[in-house]
């Protein structure tokens, strides 16, 4: 036992090291956080916040930022927003997506289904560019993965715009924002404080909007978390059971010669 | 080996016995007689085995909805991770499968260290056991790049480029590698083929790597060799496949941990962008488990003997069995072995630590001095230290120190120095 304690530590001191360094990196602007409901082992993702958190990505987001590895039918799926399927069909419905080609080879536009991608805001990356200053809004689907800190991180970002410090220059349609790489952002402060008019009367501030849709960026990202920290309770429970009962056959087992394991 | 004829109890048995001597191979596999007085660190060839049949099913399924093309690969992986039936089980212990191989071949390796379990005559093992890493590696890097995030590209554009340092040739070489004049399609459909194939080689060398084991058996924390089978030894079943197991399931409890709780806290968050060959990462790292090799590599200011730095690091093991001179296997008895065995951990700690940390300041001079460090660990100081050391009576057999019902190794400690007063 004694041993499987060392390999123990060896482990946590492996894992604690690898934590600092993620950590060193990081820039040395603490970042906001908030009480996330997905984080913990039992994390689940907040109904009503994803729902809010939906609306203010089309109502805010969605003029700039795809999210390209949605489907319409995600929204009604388990684990997710839950909207009803009546509720998904309909929200699909307002989208006119391109189809084709049709019988005569021609191109049409027709009103989104659920199983539709989330319609994209532009024709291509360039045109992005082009109408953004040069800045490209990146794809919100994995967004809060591809950045380190995750969601603290964008939650920050949406609400560190600040005034530029005495002595910072910024050009035209550049803005200060203090936990972005570099302190700068092309981006202009996406969130204010009832700016969106949410349906269920919760007051809409920046704080809890920027919560709001970062919770559905979250799922966005990780749409199968619910799934994944109840399969996982079960297995480890599964497993330590397991390892107990193993334990002591291998105790028994070993109890025929005189060597102690 | 156990020397007793096989004979089948069944006529069918005998018949195929004959003619296929399968139940001779799994008498034997159960019979093998193994020193009882094995630590848990002896469990990690196991935990290996397991880990490398993890990754095998785990990535024929994965191969099976992956989309190996430059356009294409960074989506099918969203796609397994949204809508493949328990993708998102399936690919996260994939990714952190790999990390988890990696601590327990590391395990693995410094345990051997530690009881000289590369010594004579287990050099075959020792060498087979160094390929088989090579190959993980080679295996590790190529699967980090299949997604198609930009640390994959960019971890391949600065690997391959580091062939470009061979003097003449390299540009060359390079060009092949990457199937063009940069890393594209070609280097990812390359890598997927070569990522698929690997494993299986690693399987085959798995097999060679236990057949070696079992010509002069197992070592063990005492280091002495011992009579088999005798008083000392226990049959593998199931004496040891029970305590290989309750191993197992502990190691198993921490890689669920990871993969039901932090799948992402091994990787890099970089990697979920889509590869992009116009914008370049401010730091570029590799995975966690090739970071020693990697300050290894920027601690040399001239590249080309940056990357012979880095392959020597892994040649010199791989001839440790002739560097090392002691006769003496285990560390339990070269009180000066083990404080050095410490510092070497301590040294690729820091190793890996800088490899992470960008190469300037005093980042880059405590590498390289953990780089010199290393090599001396191996070139001078192991030689050297076979030659001078004093080192501890060595017990005659098991049942000295195991005696009192203890296999606990202070116990063989007290026995030696008993026997020498």
């Amino acid at each position: 036992m004694k041993k499987l304690i060392l390999i123990l530590s060896v482990f946590i001191l492996l894992i604690s090291f690898n934590i600092q360094e993620t950590k060193a990196a990081e820039d040395n602007e603490e970042l906001l956080k908030t009480d996330w409901s997905f984080k913990s082992f039992f994390g689940t993702y907040d109904r009503a916040s994803l729902q809010r958190g939906y609306q203010i990505y089309t109502e805010v987001c969605a003029s700039c930022h795809s999210m390209k590895y949605l489907s319409y039918r995600n929204l009604y799926e388990k684990g997710g927003p839950e909207f009803s399927e009546e509720q998904a069909k309909a929200i699909a419905s307002n989208f006119e997506v391109e189809d084709g080609p049709n019988n005569d080879g021609e191109m049409f536009t027709r009103p989104g289904k659920l199983s539709d991608k989330f319609v994209q805001p532009y024709a291509n990356e360039q045109e992005a560019k082009a109408l953004n200053g040069g800045a490209y809004p990146p794809d919100m689907s994995v967004l809060i993965k591809a950045r380190k800190g995750g969601a603290n991180y964008i939650y920050s970002v949406l609400l560190g715009y600040e005034e530029p410090p005495s002595g910072v220059i910024l050009d035209d349609g550049v803005y200060y924002n203090k936990f972005m790489y570099g302190k700068k952002i092309k981006m202009p402060q996406p969130l204010s404080d009832d700016l969106v008019e949410y349906s269920d009367g919760t007051k809409a501030t920046s704080e809890q909007m920027a919560k709001d849709v970062v919770t559905f960026m979250m799922w966005a990202a990780e749409p199968h978390l619910e799934q994944r920290h109840k399969t996982g309770f079960r297995v480890i429970i599964y497993l330590i059971i397991l390892t107990i009962l193993v334990y002591f056959s291998m105790k028994k087992i070993w109890s025929r010669i005189e060597t102690k394991v | 080996m156990s020397d007793h004829e096989y004979h089948p109890k069944s006529r069918l048995g005998k018949w195929f016995n004959d003619r296929l001597p399968l139940l001779t191979l799994a008498n034997h596999l159960s019979d093998y007689p193994t020193p009882k007085n094995l630590n848990y660190w002896w469990t990690f060839g196991g935990i290996l085995t397991f880990c490398l049949i993890t990754q095998i099913v785990t990535g024929v399924i994965l191969g099976m909805h992956y989309v190996a093309h430059a356009d294409l690969a960074f989506d099918s992986v969203e796609h397994i991770m949204r809508d493949v039936n328990y993708g998102w089980l399936i690919r996260y212990v994939h990714a952190n499968g790999a990390s988890m191989f990696f601590l327990a071949v590391y395990i693995h390796i410094f345990r051997a260290l530690y009881y000289g379990s590369y010594k004579s005559p287990r050099e075959m093992i020792w060498i087979l056991g160094m390929i088989i890493y090579f190959l993980m590696m080679m295996a590790a890097f190529m699967g980090y790049v299949l997604p198609w995030g930009q640390m994959s590209f960019w971890g391949a554009t600065v690997i391959t480029n580091l062939f470009s340092a061979i003097p003449f040739v390299g540009e060359s070489i390079t060009n092949w590698l990457w199937g063009g004049y940069a890393v594209d399609n070609p280097t990812l459909t390359r890598f997927f083929s070569l990522h698929y194939l690997i494993p299986f080689l690693i399987l085959g060398l798995v097999v060679l790597h236990i057949w070696a084991l079992h010509i002069p058996g197992n070592n063990n924390p005492i280091g002495i060799d011992i009579k088999k089978p005798s008083k000392d030894t226990v049959p593998f079943h199931p004496y040891i496949v029970i305590k290989d197991m309750f191993a197992l399931l502990i190691f198993l409890i921490i890689f669920a941990f990871f993969v039901f709780y932090a799948p992402n806290i091994l990787g890099h968050s970089d990697n979920y962008i889509e590869a992009n060959p116009l914008v370049t990462p401010a730091h570029i790292v590799p995975e966690w488990y090739l970071l020693p090799f990697y300050a290894i590599l920027r601690s040399v200011p001239d590249k080309l003997f940056g990357v012979i730095a880095m392959f020597l690091s892994i040649f010199v093991l791989v001839i440790l069995p002739w560097l090392d001179t002691s006769k003496v296997r285990s560390a339990l008895f070269r009180p000066l072995y083990k404080q050095f065995y410490w510092f070497l951990i301590a040294d690729v700690l820091i190793l890996g630590y800088m490899g992470a940390m960008p190469a300037e300041g005093i980042y880059l001079l405590i590498a390289r001095v953990a780089t010199i460090y290393y090599f001396a660990h191996f070139l001078i100081i192991l030689p050297i230290l076979g030659k001078k050391e004093k080192t501890l009576d060595v017990p005659l057999n098991l049942t000295e120190p195991v005696l009192g019902g203890s296999q606990n190794t202070s116990m063989a400690k007290e026995v030696s120095t008993f026997k020498r007063n």
